[in-house]
């Protein structure tokens, strides 16, 4: 299932309905990477929610998608991570280094503001 | 003298049965103030008063010749259970309560041995199975009883261990008292994320001033609480590390350079707010100034 990006001002979000496969997470990356240039974004947040579970693959592919809209000028913040998420992923050695978190969409959007919306 | 390999007959076992109960009712009170003052002498049940000894020795008593009589230990069972849960606060031992059970036994066949000298044999058949399960039943109630006191404290301690305290708008405190074994920090880091969905935290001050020893286990699971708590979008700061479990930390070679660490509960709480962008004006100070300025 495709994931829908909805654009808000100058972000994007990316909203995950449900498991993905991995032809999905790349579907997503590719289609992140081209409303990014489409819309010159500068900020994408992607809701993972509703994923109760987060293999070492979409990990991975959403890290890969933070750092490949860095360099597009973007930053990228995954809102929305479970707990029981959040600890399997650490135990797994993905702890999202270099990534932006943020408990939901709210929060992820209010850090974009914060940090790129006024300048 | 009967011959004691004989089977006597059911009949005449009830006979007999019949007449110790008869016994052991006619002389209640001698055999029960024996059995009070035997008590007494072995130092059994020191967490009671002597009249409560007496007067739960009574009901035991009681019991326990209505045991042998009707050979049904359904209102033994209910009234050992009831026992053990008044006498288990007061600090009653498995030990004591076995040595009382024992003791009536013996004040019991004494006393019966005496009345039946040319009969023992006779008496012990008939007495010796029901004494048998009274002990048991009584003992049994016992640790059944202790076993569930104890497994509701642990429960108790398990609840209560771990609270996590909203402070302020966004910022939780999680005050930690005691040893952190592992199933301690798993239930921590359970219960702390949970926390920061709920109160939708952003802030969270983990203090350990309470935690005498830390072993590497759980230092690291402490590494990766963190982790996750800012894959959930809150920061965290540990407070009151102890220099002993700093120096451990250290040598144990865990990695803590992610971690936010503050040297006491007060800081920690202040480096929060200034992460949450509140700022602490004293009242009494402002209104001074204002009345400077006035």
């Amino acid at each position: 299932m495709a994931v829908p990006i909805l654009k808000q001002g100058p972000f994007l979000i990316a909203s995950i309905q449900s498991a993905l496969t991995d032809t999905d997470v790349l579907q997503l990356r590719d289609d992140v990477m081209a409303q990014v240039t489409r819309h010159r974004s500068r900020g994408i947040i992607v809701d993972v929610t509703s994923l109760d579970v987060m293999d070492s693959f979409v990990s991975r592919s959403l890290q890969g998608i933070a750092r490949m809209t860095r360099l597009r000028g973007a930053e990228t913040v995954i809102v929305g991570i479970q707990p029981e998420v959040a600890f399997a992923m650490v135990q797994l050695g993905m702890s999202f280094e270099d990534v932006q978190t943020a408990l939901d969409l709210e929060e992820g959007l209010a850090l974009l503001e914060a940090g790129f919306g006024g300048t | 003298m009967a011959d004691p390999t004989a089977d006597p007959s059911p009949d005449a076992r009830d006979d007999l049965l019949r007449e110790l109960v008869a016994h052991l009712r006619n002389n209640r009170t001698e055999l029960r103030q024996d059995w009070a003052r035997r008590i007494g002498e072995a130092q059994l049940l020191t967490a009671l008063t002597e009249e409560e000894i007496f007067s739960e020795a009574t009901s035991v008593y009681d019991n326990y010749v209505e045991v042998l009589e009707t050979g049904s230990v359904e209102a033994l069972r209910g009234y050992a259970r009831n026992l053990s849960e008044r006498i288990i606060p007061r600090g009653v031992e498995t030990d004591e309560v076995l040595g009382i059970v024992l003791l009536l036994r013996d004040v019991l066949s004494r006393s019966l041995f005496k009345k039946y000298p040319d009969d023992i044999f006779r008496v012990l058949d008939v007495y010796e199975p029901a004494a048998n399960r009274i002990a048991n039943t009584v003992a049994i109630n016992f640790v059944t009883e202790r076993e569930r006191v104890i497994r509701q404290q642990q429960e108790a301690i398990r609840e209560l261990s771990t609270p996590v305290l909203q402070v302020r708008e966004r910022l939780l405190i999680l005050p930690i008292i005691g040893v952190l074994d592992g199933q301690r920090a798993r239930q921590l880091t359970e219960q702390l994320l949970r926390g920061i969905r709920t109160n939708r935290a952003r802030v969270v001050v983990i203090d350990i001033t309470g935690v005498p020893a830390i072993d590497s286990t759980v230092a690291n699971h402490l590494v990766q609480t963190v982790d996750a708590s800012r894959l959930m979008g809150a920061s965290v700061i540990i407070t009151g590390l102890s220099s002993e479990i700093a120096q451990t930390l250290v040598t144990l070679g865990v990695d803590l350079s992610k971690v936010n660490a503050v040297g006491d509960l007060q800081g920690g709480i202040e480096e929060a707010e200034r992460l949450l962008g509140y700022t602490v004006i004293s009242g009494a100070v402002t209104s001074e100034k204002a009345e400077d300025r006035g």
